[in-house]
Order: C-alpha cells, then sequence, then structure tokens
C-alpha cells in the first residue's frame, strides 16, 4: 500500500468520524429541546421567579428565537467559544466543570485497560495453551460471566466484601479527606483507594482480551510449526514463548483498542459506586440533581472522546497493517 | 402461512436441540425458576412492596417475619425482591422483542434493497454503534422522565443497529440463493420475497439475538435504574440497590444489597447461557457431532 492509499484511507476515516461528531452535536441540540415542558422551569423549582429573571435564563440557556436561530447561536458559542451551556446545579459553565474531572477519569481508565490487556493476554494464553483441561474451563467460565454481569454488580459485590465487610479498603472517594499527606504518603493513599476500582474494571474488561487470546492460541497450537517444534525435541517452555507466544499474540494487539465504548461504560458505573471523582460519577452526580446541561456536557464529552480515540486506533493500525487497509478500502 | 409454519418447527426441533446442551438447560431451568417467581408473586407470601411499615419495622435484618428484612423505610425486601423479577423480566422480553422486530425489518430492508436506502440505514447504524452505549442511554432517559416504558424505549433505540446488522449480512447471502430468484421468476414482489422468502429463513437468527438482548436489556435496566433513571414507584432490583446505595446504611444494611445483586446475576447469566446454547446448537456440524 501506498503512501496514497494511506492518505485516502485517513480521508474517509477522519471525515467519517467529523460527520459522526456533527451528529453527536446536533443530536444534543435537540435532545435539550426534547425536555418535556421548558427546561428553564426545571431550574427553577420555586414558582415565583420574576419573569425578567424567567427571560434571562431562557436567554442565558440559547431557547429564544426561532429553532433555527437557536441553532446557529448554539454552533456559534460551542465552536466559538467552547461553550456547552452553565450547569444549574453548579453555576459554573459545563466545560469547565467536566474538564476538572478529566484527569482522574483518564489516569483510572488507562491504568485498568493496559491491567486489562496483561492480564486477560496471559490468562487467555494459559488457557489457550491448556485448551479443555479443568483449569480452562473453569477460568473462561469465571471471565465470561463476569464480562455479562453490570459493572456496578462486580463494584457492589467488591465493595461489601472488601470495604464493608473486611473493612481493608475505604468506601470510595480519591484519597482520604483532610489526612495532610503529601509526596509519596499521598501517593500511597490515592493507589490504595484507587485498589478497588481498578480491580473491578480490570475483571470486567478482561473477558474479551482472554477470549481472543485463547482462541488465538488454540488456532496456533494447532498449527504445523508447532508440531514440528515439538517433534524437534523443543522443551515445552520454548515452544510457548518462542513459537507460539509470538504468533497468537498478534491479533490480540489488532483488537485490543476497540472496545473504549465498552470501558466508557465501565466506568461509569464504577466511579459511581466507589465514589471516584472523575467524569463518570460526575454524570451521576448530575443525573441525581437533574442537571440537563451538565447531563449533556459529559455525554458529548464521551462521545467525542469515544470517537476521537477510535478514529487515532484506525489510523495507527492502518499504518501498522497493511492488510487492515486492504480489507476497509475494499 | 405453510412456510412459516415450517419455521415454527425448526424453532421446535431448536427446543428440543436445546434439551441436549448443558448451559441451555441450566438457563431455561433458571429462567422457568423466575418466571414462576413472576407469574405467582402475590401467592409467594408477599405485600404489596410499596407499603412503607411501621416505625419500628425500619431495616430489620432477615427474620421470620420478614424473610429478606426490610430496608430503611420499613418496606419487606422479599417482596420488592419477588415483584421485581416480573419488572426485570418485561423489560427484557419487551425490549428484546422490540429490538429485534425494529433491527430485523431495517436489516432486511437495508440488506435487499441494497443501493441508496441501504447505504443510508447503514450510516445510521454505523453512528449509533460509534457512540458510547451507556452514556446515549442516560442522556436519552434523563430527558423522557423515570418510568420502565421509557427505559425500555431508551434501551432499544440503543441496540437495535446491531439486530440490523446481523440480519443485514444474512439477508445479503440470501438474496443471491437460488430459492429467491425461483420466486422472483414467478412474479413475488420486492414486499412478498422480503417478508415470504428471508424473514423466515433469519427466524433462527432473530430467535438466537432476542436471547441476548434480553440479557443485555435487563443489565442495561439494572444500570439505568441504580443511577437514579428509574421510577421510584416501580421498585426493580436495580431500582432497589440505587435506593440503598443512596441511604447512607450500606454497610449496616447488607442484607438489603446481597439479594438484588444476584438476582440480577443469575437472571443475566441464564439468559446468557441460554444465548450461548442457541448460537452452539445452531452452528453446523452440532447435530452430527452429538449423532443426532
Amino acid at each position: 500500500m501506498s503512501l496514497r492509499g494511506f492518505v485516502s484511507f485517513a480521508i474517509g476515516k477522519i471525515s467519517g468520524a467529523i460527520i459522526t461528531i456533527f451528529a453527536i452535536i446536533c443530536f444534543n441540540f435537540v435532545l435539550f429541546r426534547m425536555i418535556p415542558g421548558d427546561p428553564v422551569r426545571l431550574m427553577f423549582r420555586d414558582p415565583r421567579v420574576p419573569l425578567e429573571a424567567w427571560e434571562l435564563a431562557r436567554e442565558r440557556f440559547g431557547l429564544t428565537g426561532t429553532l433555527w436561530e437557536q441553532f446557529i447561536a448554539y454552533l456559534n458559542r460551542l465552536f466559538l467559544h467552547g461553550d456547552l451551556g452553565t450547569s444549574f446545579w453548579r453555576g459554573k459553565p459545563v466545560l469547565e466543570v467536566v474538564a476538572a474531572r478529566i484527569p482522574n477519569t483518564l489516569w483510572l481508565i488507562i491504568l485498568s485497560i493496559i491491567l486489562a490487556i496483561i492480564i486477560g493476554t496471559i490468562l487467555g494464553a494459559i488457557c489457550g495453551w491448556r485448551a479443555g483441561t479443568k483449569l480452562d474451563t473453569s477460568i473462561v467460565a469465571i471471565a465470561l460471566s463476569m464480562w455479562s454481569l453490570p459493572g456496578f454488580c462486580i463494584g457492589l459485590i467488591f465493595l461489601l466484601i472488601f470495604a464493608i465487610r473486611l473493612g481493608i479498603f475505604p468506601l470510595g472517594g480519591l484519597y482520604t479527606p483532610a489526612s495532610g499527606l503529601s509526596g509519596l504518603a499521598y501517593l500511597r493513599d490515592v493507589l490504595w483507594h484507587a485498589f478497588l476500582p481498578v480491580c473491578t474494571l480490570i475483571i470486567w474488561y478482561m473477558g474479551e482480551y482472554l477470549i481472543l487470546m485463547r482462541g488465538a492460541m488454540v488456532d496456533v497450537v494447532g498449527q504445523d510449526y508447532i508440531t514440528t517444534a515439538r517433534a524437534k525435541g523443543l522443551k515445552e517452555s520454548t515452544i510457548l514463548k518462542n513459537h507460539a507466544l509470538r504468533n497468537a499474540i498478534l491479533p490480540v494487539v489488532t483488537l485490543a483498542g476497540i472496545s473504549l465504548a465498552y470501558a466508557v461504560a465501565g466506568v461509569v458505573q464504577i466511579e459511581t459506586v466507589f465514589g471516584w471523582p472523575g467524569v463518570g460519577r460526575l454524570m451521576y452526580e448530575a443525573v441525581m440533581n437533574r442537571d440537563y446541561p451538565l447531563v449533556q456536557g459529559v455525554f458529548l464529552v464521551l462521545a467525542v472522546a469515544v470517537v476521537m480515540a477510535n478514529l487515532i486506533v484506525d489510523l495507527i493500525y492502518g499504518y501498522i497493517d497493511p492488510r487492515i487497509k486492504i480489507g476497509r478500502s475494499a | 402461512m405453510v412456510k412459516f409454519r415450517r419455521e415454527l418447527e425448526r424453532l421446535r426441533k431448536l427446543f428440543v436441540l436445546l434439551a441436549t446442551h448443558k448451559m441451555g438447560v441450566a438457563g431455561l431451568i433458571m429462567i422457568g425458576t423466575f418466571a414462576v417467581m413472576a407469574i405467582f408473586a402475590p401467592y409467594l407470601r408477599t405485600v404489596d412492596p410499596n407499603i412503607t411499615g411501621l416505625p419500628g419495622n425500619i431495616l430489620q435484618p432477615p427474620s421470620s417475619q420478614f424473610w429478606f428484612g426490610t430496608d430503611n423505610l420499613g418496606r419487606d425486601i422479599w417482596s420488592q425482591i419477588i415483584y421485581g423479577t416480573r419488572i426485570s423480566l418485561t423489560v427484557g422480553i419487551s425490549t428484546a422483542i422490540v429490538t429485534v422486530l425494529f433491527g430485523s425489518m431495517v436489516g432486511i430492508i437495508a440488506g435487499f434493497r441494497g443501493g441508496r436506502v441501504g447505504e443510508v440505514f447503514m450510516r445510521v447504524v454505523d453512528f449509533f454503534m460509534m457512540i458510547p452505549a451507556l452514556p446515549l442511554m442516560i442522556a436519552l432517559a434523563v430527558i423522557l422522565g423515570p418510568s420502565i416504558w421509557n427505559i425500555v424505549l431508551v434501551v432499544s433505540l440503543v441496540y437495535w443497529p446491531t439486530t440490523a446488522r446481523i440480519v443485514r449480512s444474512q439477508t445479503l447471502s440470501l438474496r443471491e440463493r437460488a430459492f429467491v430468484e425461483a420466486s422472483r421468476s414467478i412474479g413475488a414482489t420486492d414486499f412478498s420475497l422480503m417478508f415470504g422468502e428471508i424473514l423466515p429463513n433469519v427466524l433462527p437468527i432473530m430467535f438466537a439475538q432476542a436471547v441476548v438482548m434480553v440479557a443485555y436489556a435487563i443489565g442495561s435496566e439494572a444500570v439505568l435504574a441504580f443511577l437514579g433513571l428509574g421510577d421510584p414507584m416501580t421498585i426493580s432490583w436495580g431500582m432497589m440497590l440505587h435506593f440503598a446505595f443512596e441511604s447512607g446504611v450500606m454497610s449496616r444494611a447488607t442484607w438489603w444489597m446481597v439479594p438484588p445483586v444476584i438476582c440480577i446475576a443469575v437472571l443475566i447469566l441464564a439468559f446468557t447461557f441460554l444465548g450461548t446454547a442457541v448460537s452452539d446448537i445452531m452452528k453446523p456440524g452440532y447435530r452430527e457431532a452429538r449423532g443426532l
């Protein structure tokens, strides 16, 4: 595949992502105007609000003028000023509220995915290598069960056992409040708080990688070159390391980045359960306060992040792996 | 009609085959138990799950009077669990029916017609598949307001594209088969080809997809209710967990949390087992391998 081939592939992918993001933005515009009754009424729970304040609020939420004018004004504010509206509950710009939570979510999600890929791949390799044994079936059964449960259920089970019953981990939050810790002690405190959420996320995410790796391993074990290696009298561990793993790991690497939407679903649930001050927990808090602009803001940020991340993954794989390019452009 | 009867016969055979699959049988037994709980709910020593108790009955641990204890408003948790089965099964099955019917219709039309219609449909499908499902469901549910039918609507809206995509790819290969060509040559209309020839042949896949969708829908309902998007007057298992989580007495009342978590997990696993079994027995070669 030539560079030109890649460029046209990239242009296709990028324009697809731009269209999707624009559609999400339009969707958000429609959604806010679908609220039964008047969104402003939901902000002022008190009916005795003076008419001027009412009008001011309508203007502030971009609800004046015809629908088309509203739409243009909405796009203007969004693209020229990065304005996602004002949170009912916090009274601050939505973007500011969301941005403050992004780092906490980002490192939680990245740490969990990386560990899930590593652990899932190792377990998958073991299962595939020992396919059909009791060890294999029990690991696969547990992993698949966890994978099909809603994440918050696993989170609640962990919370009940390790935080409430055994009391060895905190009930939630990012750090011990007012502990006065700093430096390394603070970092340790944060990691201690992150332990249960990360474990839950790993267990929840891992299933996919485990199954992929197991399948790849089972395929590889049946190949002629493994039989040849055995016939040469190589040690099992050498065969596993030098012949089987190397070939089996390829498809896993190629597919590793795919389920970001799934990862986001996990983060929303787990952050809520463990009171983790990230974007997911923010969405829950916004729901509980019926803070419509904030719910939508979080939705927009998460959706755009997933689309962008998928785009980047697609582009990287398209660049690295020539088969993908041919397969997709065909 | 004859064709449909033949297909029904095929579905019946599917159930016979299912009886040979361990996971399928396990799934069916678990689902059957929950179905009995749901149907006979009023006769299972239950009271109205919404009735708040006397002040003395608040947060009682399990006892002979309250088998699963009571919550922070003195409501009977056993009754909430039993009646919660009704909600989970209703939401799960209705969502599965809506998604599979709508998704299959779109899939058949997009696959059969192809061309610009198919292209547009698939763009819409792609759009939905690119957006993270849970945030989308939350954003929709918060706008539509709390009711289990809104949850059915929201979950269906998010999940129909999966079915549409699967059915479309089936339709694409079916449309080239000789029997479709034969019907066309004797003057069958597109409509009768789509719904008389193609539809009966995608029924098994629709069935498998529906089973999986029930599991998804039950899970999604639980998540949405847990996140505070359920109707406080219809207490589902997810809603119970939401109440417990928000009550602030979670650490004192483990009996309140454990039953709903277990029920959600078991019911979802039951449908997942059944789904795995159904897709297993539909694989070519399953029957032969078992000597059936």
